[in-house]
This record gives C-alpha cells, sequence and structure tokens, in this order.
C-alpha cells in the first residue's frame, strides 16, 4: 500500500507525463486531466482490484471513465500500473495509433470506449447489475464530469442505480466547477448537487478531491448498503500549475514552449518540496 | 377517407398464397420470444433487457419463467442501451428490446459508441418496427433505423422475412458475440416457400423463387408480397421473376445480388423502409460499383409525410403489396 506522500509524489509526475505528452501530441484536455489526476491515482494504486495480471478475470473490479475527454490522465496512470510502456504515448493522437484522444479499449486496461458524455453510468450500471446477478462480488466505479450532469442519460441511469439498490457502483464527480464555456453553474446549473442525488436514493459524500486520505476513505467501502455511492469530489481544474488553476482556456489548452517549460519547475519544484519533507 | 383497412392481403393475394400453399403463422415477435425463451432457459447469461417494453414485446412469459434473466429500465432508451452495453462487457448475452422508432433514434448514439464501437455482444431488438404500429403515426414508425444503423461500423442488421427466419434469426444472435440489430414486426406472418432456398445466415440473402425477367429483392415483411407478386405475374402474364429475402441489410450478400443484377432484366428492391438509405440504396450501391445499369426501382416509403392509417393502408398506398409490386414491375419492363 502506497502512502499519502507516496501518491502525492506519483501525482506530481502524472502530471508532468500529462502535460508531457499532451505537448507532445500538440492536442489534449489538460485542465480536466489534471483535476482528476489524484482521484485516478487513488482509484488505481488503492482502491480498484484490477492489474494488468486480472485484466481478463470475470471478477475484477470495473472502472468506466464516462468523462472521456481527461483520457491522458487515465492513460499516464494505466502506464504506470504496467498495462503498457508510457513510452507508447509518443503515439498519442497520431496516425494509426490506438491512443485516441478519448479512451478505447485497444488501450491495454481500458474497459470501455468513451468520449460522447452521459453514457459512463449507464453503462457502469448494467456491469454492476452484472456483478450483482452472478453474485461475482466486483465493485463498478465511474468518473463523470461536473459539465457532463447537464446529460440526460446520467439521470435515467440514477433512477436505475437506485432502484436495483447496487451498492457495488460507485459514480465520482468531478467538481471542477468549469467546463468549455465557462462556469458550469453560468452555462447549466446543476446545484444542489448533493441533494439531487440524495433525493434519487443514492449515498452521497463530499470529498476534497485532491485530498488522498479523504478519497480514499469515501471510495474504500460502499457508503451504505443497498444504495448506490456517489462521491462528489471538489477538484480544481488544472490543478498543480498555477496559471493552469481554475483557468478555463485549459480546458483543452496546449502549453507554448514557455508554458511547459514553466509548468515543468513548478511540478519540478513541488516533487523537490516532497522529497525534501520526506528526507 | 375509409376505414381502416383490415388486411395487408387482398381477397386476391389471399388466393394467390392459397394456390401457393402457403400457411399463415404467427407474429415474428412472438417467434423472437418464445425462440429466446428456449435459449435463456439453457443459458442463465442470456438476459432480455426491456424499456416497459415487456408485453408489447411479448416478453411477459420469459419474465414469468426467468425472472432472473429480465432487466426493466423503464421508458428509457439511452439507458437500455448503456445498461446492456455494461451487461454485454460482463459476460452477458443481452437481448435489449424495446420499440424500432425509439431504440434506433433515441438510443442511437448509446448503440453507435457504447455497443458498436466498445464491440460488445449485444442484440439490439427493434419491435413493432417499420409501420407496425400504423396509425398511431410518425413518433412510432421506424423508417429510419436501416439507414441510420448502416452507417455504423460494426452492426449486423437483420430483418427476418418470416417465422422460420426469425428463429434462426435469434438463434445466431445468441451465438454471435458482435452486435446485431433484429427488426421485427407484429402481424402474423405467412411462411414462405423455401424449399430450394439456401438455410438462414447473417449476411446470407436467399432466393425463394427464381425467375430472369424481375428480381425481387426484398427485405423483412415485406418478402410475402414479392413472393405473392411473381407467383400472380406468372400466372398473369408468363413473367418469371426472382424472389430474394435479403434478410442481413448489413453485410449484404453481394453474389447472389450481383447474380441477380446481371442475370434479370430488372431490379425491384422492397422494404418497410424510407426509400433514402435503406436496402435499395445499399444494393444500387453495390450494382454500380460492380459496373453494371439495370433497369432499377427502389419501392418503400417515399420521403414525404407518410400517408396516415394503419399498416395495410400504408402498404397499400405506397405498392408494398401483390398488386403494387406486379404493377410496379411491370412499368419497369415497360420503360
Amino acid at each position: 500500500m502506497f502512502t499519502d506522500r507516496q501518491l502525492a509524489q506519483k501525482s506530481l509526475q502524472y502530471r508532468r507525463s500529462i502535460l508531457k505528452w499532451i505537448k507532445h501530441a500538440g492536442a489534449g484536455h489538460t485542465g480536466g486531466s489534471l483535476s482528476c489526476t489524484d482521484i485516478l491515482n487513488v482509484l488505481y494504486n488503492r482502491i480498484l482490484r484490477v492489474s494488468p495480471a486480472t485484466f481478463s478475470d470475470p471478477r475484477r473490479d470495473r472502472y468506466i471513465q464516462s468523462k472521456g475527454h481527461s483520457a491522458e490522465a487515465l492513460f499516464v496512470v494505466l502506464a504506470d500500473c504496467g498495462f503498457f510502456p508510457e513510452q507508447e504515448l509518443e503515439t498519442l493522437c497520431g496516425y494509426n495509433s490506438h491512443f485516441v484522444g478519448h479512451p478505447t479499449r485497444a488501450v491495454p486496461g481500458v474497459e470501455q470506449n468513451t468520449g460522447a458524455l452521459g453514457h459512463g453510468l449507464p453503462i457502469a450500471v448494467g456491469s454492476a447489475l452484472a456483478s450483482k446477478m452472478d453474485d461475482a462480488g466486483f465493485r463498478v466505479f465511474t468518473l463523470l464530469g461536473d459539465g457532463e450532469l447537464a446529460e440526460g442519460s446520467n439521470w435515467e441511469a440514477a433512477l436505475a442505480g437506485a432502484h436495483y439498490q447496487l451498492d457495488n457502483l460507485t459514480a465520482i464527480i468531478d467538481l471542477n466547477t468549469l467546463q468549455i464555456t465557462g462556469r458550469t453553474s453560468d452555462v447549466m446549473n446543476h446545484e444542489p448537487l448533493a441533494e439531487k442525488w440524495t433525493a434519487f436514493g443514492w449515498a452521497v459524500r463530499r470529498v476534497d478531491g485532491h485530498d488522498y486520505a479523504a478519497l480514499t476513505a469515501a471510495l474504500a467501502t460502499p457508503l451504505e448498503t443497498g444504495k448506490p455511492n456517489l462521491i462528489i469530489a471538489r477538484t480544481t481544474k488544472g490543478k498543480g500549475v498555477s496559471f493552469m488553476e481554475d483557468v478555463g482556456k485549459w480546458h483543452h489548452g496546449v502549453p507554448t514552449d514557455d508554458e511547459y517549460a514553466r509548468a515543468l519547475t513548478e511540478l519540478d519544484g513541488q516533487l523537490a518540496r516532497l522529497a525534501e519533507a520526506t528526507s | 377517407m375509409s376505414a381502416p383497412a383490415a388486411s395487408l392481403y387482398s381477397p386476391a393475394a389471399k388466393k394467390v398464397a392459397e394456390k401457393l400453399g402457403l400457411k399463415m403463422g404467427r407474429a415474428n415477435l412472438e417467434e423472437f420470444a418464445d425462440t429466446l425463451l428456449t435459449l435463456a432457459k439453457a443459458d442463465r447469461n442470456i438476459v432480455a433487457v426491456t424499456s416497459d417494453s415487456r408485453g408489447s414485446g411479448k416478453l411477459g412469459p420469459f419474465g414469468q419463467a426467468l425472472p432472473k434473466q429480465i432487466v426493466e429500465v423503464g421508458i428509457a432508451e439511452q439507458n437500455l442501451v448503456g445498461i446492456a452495453a455494461g451487461l454485454g462487457s460482463c459476460g452477458k448475452k443481452v437481448f435489449a428490446v424495446s420499440p424500432a422508432c425509439f431504440l434506433t433514434a433515441r438510443a442511437l448514439e448509446q448503440i453507435k459508441n457504447d455497443l458498436c464501437y466498445s464491440d460488445h455482444p449485444v442484440t439490439v431488438v427493434g419491435i413493432s418496427a417499420g409501420v407496425s404500429y400504423g396509425a398511431l403515426g410518425t413518433t412510432h414508425h421506424s423508417l429510419h433505423d436501416f439507414a441510420v444503423l448502416r452507417a455504423i461500423n460494426n452492426i449486423t442488421i437483420v430483418a427476418p422475412a418470416d417465422n422460420y427466419e426469425a428463429r434462426e434469426a435469434v438463434r445466431t444472435a445468441a451465438l454471435h458475440d458482435k452486435p446485431v440489430y433484429l427488426r421485427f414486426g407484429k402481424a402474423p406472418l405467412y411462411t414462405l416457400p423455401a424449399a430450394d432456398a439456401a438455410p438462414f445466415a447473417f449476411g446470407r440473402a436467399r432466393v425463394l423463387r427464381e425467375g430472369r425477367d424481375v428480381a425481387f429483392i426484398a427485405t423483412g415483411e415485406t418478402v410475402i408480397h414479392a413472393v405473392l407478386a411473381a407467383a400472380h405475374l406468372e400466372e398473369v402474364t408468363g413473367l418469371q421473376c426472382r424472389v430474394i429475402s435479403v434478410s442481413s441489410v448489413k453485410p449484404l450478400d453481394s453474389a447472389v445480388l450481383l447474380a441477380a443484377a446481371r442475370e434479370c432484366r430488372a431490379l425491384v428492391t422492397v422494404e418497410e423502409h424510407m426509400v433514402n438509405g435503406g436496402l435499395g440504396e445499399a444494393v444500387a450501391g453495390l450494382i454500380a460499383q460492380a459496373g453494371i445499369a439495370t433497369r432499377f426501382k427502389i419501392v418503400g416509403i417515399p420521403d414525404e409525410y407518410t400517408v396516415t392509417g394503419s399498416q395495410a393502408d400504408i402498404f397499400k398506398h405506397y405498392g408494398l403489396s401483390m398488386e403494387g409490386l406486379a404493377a410496379i414491375a411491370q412499368q419497369l419492363l415497360a420503360h
């Protein structure tokens, strides 16, 4: 089990890699990848019972990334978990590469092709139902963006998840409060979020989406028997790079050479401070 | 205006059917539901998913016999297909059952991405397809499903023409590990004369009747009208018409279709679908790219507000009948 400090180190390295490959590809969803990095870190390094060795096991836990545009974060974390060599990401968004700008099952470790929003939760409901039907005991996790919640299909699935009492299902909302047009609250307000999901019959918990211990506590076990789980993870879009944090243009902004150098300097500084504090 | 037509078959058409010795079967929907229940009793991984469509899908007995193998999602077609994808991704052989009109329009993105792109073994079952719901109006018609699904990679599109084809289609789909679309109507169907025809298979067209004057290339529940038209034309005019049941709208059986295009004097395609993007245009594309120029007519529902009335009224209005198809074939030859 990794310590919180080790996870912090991993997240900084993930953020470094995310920027590196987005810069290399000249394309990518920077802000959202950086906002969900810590969530994916905790999922893959502490929660999910899945690895390259168990990926074909029908009883493995499932992770479905509904906010598919944050593919770079997922690819980097999967590479770190050993699903493929990270160097393969040099083909990201390139001709004939299976690393397209959204997750596909052609990439080892990816469960479902996503990218169109509002698809992950219904699929996760079906997977959690299959687990219950077979008494297979696996859990199903999905990550949604907050802007994504305007898609009606999420609410169809919210009904079904509660109707079938899928306590083996956990949906995480990456609440970074920004979408491509601006503030989610200005584009299409979804608050009061916790009250809505509670009313739909879900067990709801709010956490700091960059706090490893809080995320771990919220994800480690189902919150309540007989209810699907909804984790509202408050995050910062562009997290980890000062000039990207909470700035809408970084939704799919690609850093210039100068911006990239400044971002790496910041992340390396954080890594150095972490190492210093550890020693 | 007049009262709804009572039957898809005129008295004259019924007489031709009688002469051919055709027996009236049941609705393909019923054949589907019974076949699925039989298969599911032997395989607990077969799961039906319904969107308040258990009754219209004739799955009441399935639900009673195998309550753990049926999932109800309520009136929510997007969720129906998404949940089906999730079940399919975890080892279930899923039949997602909903009226074709809603299923293939409202849930099209889920079919495209969650099933076809992600490649899960789910059969999407469009029930009461075409203009089965006739008088309920355009909201309830699926005249677009072939067109939209043909434009999506990795899905087999199947419209069975009689109970035999329906039964075999369900059995084949249950063994198939890729997305499939099955299209069923709810009117009882004659059993086709198929003594010499090839057995049903995905991707195979079945030649039900030989001839070299006109080839009727038909799909789904219009095939019987082509059979009757061919028999009627032979009796009245001596014309020898080939009838091909194209149950697989995708992939097409190019060998059988190109042979017909080369050997017959004219081609008439027939479908319970808009003339845009369906079987007719698929066949036209096939033969044009093979360098074959021939007399060719696509019979279906034209690009207009569909005439109102029962399924029988609509079929009759647009020539999807023995008399209509016979007349169209003769006009084509007279050109």
